[in-house]
């Protein structure tokens, strides 16, 4: 294992596209190849060095390749961004795209980070201890393949269209979230530990949702079916079960109709 | 300008890898040019004349809502910012199936492209369509207007009156500097106003009581009694779906014993577009399968049509036609996002995004269509290479079927990466068919024949003295032809040289100028037809169309570098 750690020394004037801070590209370089991989502040075309000091080497894969981040990317945009393995650091927050296209490997951003944080993630594990914005795993603007796997846990709150075209894997909000919650989702796994404003799991296909906390505005096309016991995220609960969205299209499997759960925590 | 020791490819010369020099002085092939001339070394290469696109949908309304319909396009594969373009002062290039107008201009010239049709123009939105085409740069274009669905076409012909649907053509061509006669889905745009659409050729439409076949029939009439350069180019009822290609078959047979009256070279009076689209058997998805041979026994017999390919080529693309009713079927298949729009009295349009899979059956028994028309084609004057961009596949993959119809070993490749490849060899003929087309038939399908079909072969397509100036140079050598047939596809994606009127375009696959690009039109010069004129202005003075008559139009400054064409219609 090789640890590669970036201290930023400059804060862009406008943002740091740093889609090269990915262990993918640190491996089999050095600390000096490292500085000289490419960005873009704007329409320039940036090096890493020109706002980090690195230190250290990447490992021979990008497996043995550990980054630590030691210091705030409020204005570095995609970190960890398409990584299929190895760990990135980060103390500080981060702007948008953290750990999008993300195939495998630890992404822990220990602030908050911007939009679009795992939009597309295909595997791996995406942390964040603060707050996200919105569009967390969601899909590309336009796209229509969303989220197909992987794990984000976002310890604070989030903003709206979470998992928007979800196909697969889970997303955990640890506290609130405001509106737009797997609409259009044809699979996957959203657990919001908190409350949500609304549009809970608007035009959605296929795929479970979770919240433990209050829906203020329900959606019309969910429909309640029975109350269940279960156990989400190592909290033992009852829910009320209800079915949807009942204004979309359904696929059947085995003769039955498969409709999108939303299991909703039933208040103490 | 001289390009010098190239092997010469030139079916309007009857040349054929002859190894020789191209003289252009003052943007026109010349027979010589002064010792102190530019030279362009082209030994080992091949040299062309600039490629002719017959059909692309590349500007106008439902592009733009394809563009803006799919922003993830453009993040597949946006080539922004790169450095060589910044260092030199060139646009942004973005999008794959739907490329901005600076990707497309650049794309075509890359290729070695010189002019381009784009293939739909709503009448009513012309001014964009002319617009568009004026923001892309390097290639000449010229915009085919839609007639098949317009309310006055079916009203004149529905009564008979051929000579006022040509006064129409001739006042419609004049109002939208357009350049030919489309026709999409005859008929049956018109009728998904109400619903309903026109799947075969007597089908009526409702309202107008007209059929498809008489809307063609009539507008073949029209088309010869003016004498375009262009024949009518027809989208036929019915497209893409399971067992249509009786329903084609009928409607290419309407041109039979029609004769041609013009004096630009054309001798087809029916184009026959994308036919891939249109050469299926079978009842349903399930024994979906080729009927190529079919089609082309027929085409190969009837010497006054002519036809492109529309290649599916195994892409995720953006469909947009003017045929309403099929993007709304498309939509009900795939359940992709959809738009569709109504032109007034004129047309209709529809845009779904569709990935052509290798591993679903019927994309793969699609590829196969294509590419059999053009190996059954007997004669490749009349047989032109399209993808119906971007319906069938990005023009951008021009060169990828250059290749797979250049190399049996290259189709082979492709069938046997297919999860259903036995299936495939089942429904299609691709397996059995051995030809493998030479650079001379495929000079012939983008450069000299589609350029006689539209009535540019004197300009266009060839490499004669007087012609203009656009010559492709590609890498490949002519006399010892790359066993790599990968090679066949990167030398036509990136030209060694481009020369577009004497003016060095492309060098080494990189754009080096901008050219200067110009915009083709019709303009019909034929004595006033009263009865056009107070019908014309009566749709508007009374409130039929949204517009006033003084809007309508195309003004000059939208279309500032034309190149018109006049055709004068005795009295």
């Amino acid at each position: 294992m090789a640890t590669v750690t970036l201290k930023p020394t400059k804060v862009p004037e406008l943002i740091f596209e740093g889609y090269s801070i990915n262990p993918d590209a640190f491996a089999n370089k050095s600390a000096a190849e490292i500085a000289a991989l490419p960005g873009h502040e704007g329409k320039i075309h940036v090096t890493i060095g020109d706002f980090f000091e690195v230190s250290g080497n990447g490992g021979e894969t990008a497996a043995d390749t550990d980054i630590v981040i030691a210091g705030d990317c409020t204005r570095v945009k995609y970190i960890g961004a398409r990584m299929t393995a190895g760990t990135v650091t980060l103390n500080g927050n981060a702007d948008m795209y953290v750990g999008g296209w993300m195939k495998g490997g630890k992404l822990h951003v220990k602030g908050n980070v911007d939009s679009f944080c795992g939009i597309q993630m295909e595997g791996g594990e995406l942390i964040v201890d603060g707050d996200a914005k919105n569009h967390v795993g969601c899909a590309y603007r336009g796209d229509w393949r969303g989220m197909k796997g992987g794990t984000i846990r976002i310890k604070g709150s989030a903003g709206n269209d979470i998992g928007t075209f979800m196909l697969g894997g889970t997303i955990i909000i640890e506290k609130n979230a405001f509106i737009h919650v797997s609409t259009h989702a044809e699979g996957g796994t959203v657990i919001i530990k908190g409350d949500v404003e609304g549009r809970v799991g608007g035009q959605m296909v296929k795929g479970d949702m979770y919240v433990l906390g209050e829906i203020k505005y329900m959606m019309p096309g969910y429909q309640k079916v029975d109350t269940v016991e279960k156990d989400v995220d190592g909290i033992k609960a009852k829910f009320d079960h209800y079915i949807g969205d009942l204004g979309e299209r359904h696929t059947k499997s085995k003769g039955q109709i498969v409709y999108a759960n939303l299991y909703l925590k039933v208040a103490a | 300008m001289i390009i010098k020791g190239g092997f010469i490819i030139d079916p309007t010369r009857k040349i054929d890898g002859d190894a020789g020099d191209v003289a252009i002085k003052d943007g026109k092939i010349v027979d010589k040019v002064s010792s102190s001339a530019t030279v362009i070394d082209a030994k080992g290469k091949i040299v062309m004349a600039g490629g002719v696109d017959v059909h692309s949908h590349v500007a106008g309304p439902k592009v733009n809502a394809g563009r803006l319909m799919r922003p993830e396009d453009k993040f597949i594969s946006g080539v922004c910012r790169s450095g060589i373009a910044q260092k030199n002062g060139y646009r942004m290039e973005s999008g794959f199936s739907i490329p901005s107008v600076f990707k497309t201009g650049y794309d075509y010239a890359r290729m070695g492209y010189t002019f381009v049709m784009e293939a739909a123009m709503p009448p009513l939105l012309a001014p964009h369509v002319h617009e568009e085409i004026h923001d892309t740069p390097i290639i000449d274009e010229a915009a085919l207007p839609v007639f098949a669905n317009n309310w006055f076409v079916m009203e004149y012909l529905k009564a008979g009156e051929v000579e006022n649907t040509a006064a129409y053509i001739a006042w419609l061509l004049k109002a939208t500097k357009g350049y030919g006669v489309k026709l999409v889905n005859p008929g049956g745009t018109a009728a998904w106003a109400w619903g309903l659409n026109c799947l075969n050729l007597n089908d009526t439409v409702p309202y107008f009581g007209i059929t498809p076949a008489e809307i063609i029939k009539g507008l073949i009439e029209a088309n010869e009694y003016l004498g375009l350069p262009h024949s009518i180019h027809l989208h036929q009822n019915n497209l893409g779906n399971p067992g249509n290609y009786p329903d084609t078959i009928a409607a290419l047979k309407l041109a039979e014993g029609v004769k041609t009256n013009n004096k630009f070279g054309r001798e087809q009076v029916l184009h026959s577009t994308h036919l891939q689209f249109h050469s299926y058997g079978g009842e349903g998805w399930k024994d979906f399968c080729s009927k190529a041979k079919e089609v082309m026994d027929y085409v190969n017999k009837q010497k006054n049509i002519t036809i492109d390919l529309g290649c599916v080529t195994l892409d995720e693309t953006t469909t947009m036609t003017a045929d309403g009713p099929f993007e709304h079927h498309l939509h009900g298949l795939n359940h992709l996002k959809w738009t569709n729009v109504d032109v007034e009295m004129e047309t209709a349009a529809g845009v779904v995004p569709y990935i052509y899979d290798k591993n679903v059956l019927p994309n793969a028994i699609q590829w196969a269509t294509g590419l059999e028309l053009a190996l059954f084609a007997k004669d490749m004057n009349r047989t032109f290479i399209t993808t119906d961009h971007p319906n069938a596949g990005p023009f951008t993959r021009y060169p990828r079927v250059i290749k797979w119809l250049m190399s049996k070993k290259a189709r082979e490749a492709t069938l046997a990466t297919m999860k259903n490849t036995d299936k495939v060899i089942n429904a299609t003929y691709i397996h059995g068919i051995d030809r493998e087309l030479t650079l001379y038939e495929i000079a012939q399908m983008t450069r000299s024949g589609p350029a006689k079909c539209l009535g540019l072969g004197n300009t266009y397509g060839g490499l004669a003295p007087g012609m203009n100036g656009d010559v492709g140079i590609f890498d490949i050598n002519y006399k010892n032809m790359p066993s790599d047939v990968e090679k066949i596809e990167t030398a036509f994606q990136r030209a060694a040289y481009f020369i577009k009127n004497g003016e060095v375009i492309v060098k080494d696959g990189e754009v080096v100028s901008h050219g200067h690009k110009k915009t083709v039109w019709v303009k019909v010069k034929m004595p006033e037809n009263l009865q056009v004129t107070r019908d014309v202005s009566q749709a508007f003075s009374q409130g039929t169309y949204t517009v006033d008559i003084r809007n309508y139009p195309v003004r000059e400054y939208l279309a500032p570098h034309q190149s018109v064409i006049d055709v004068n219609v005795e009295a």
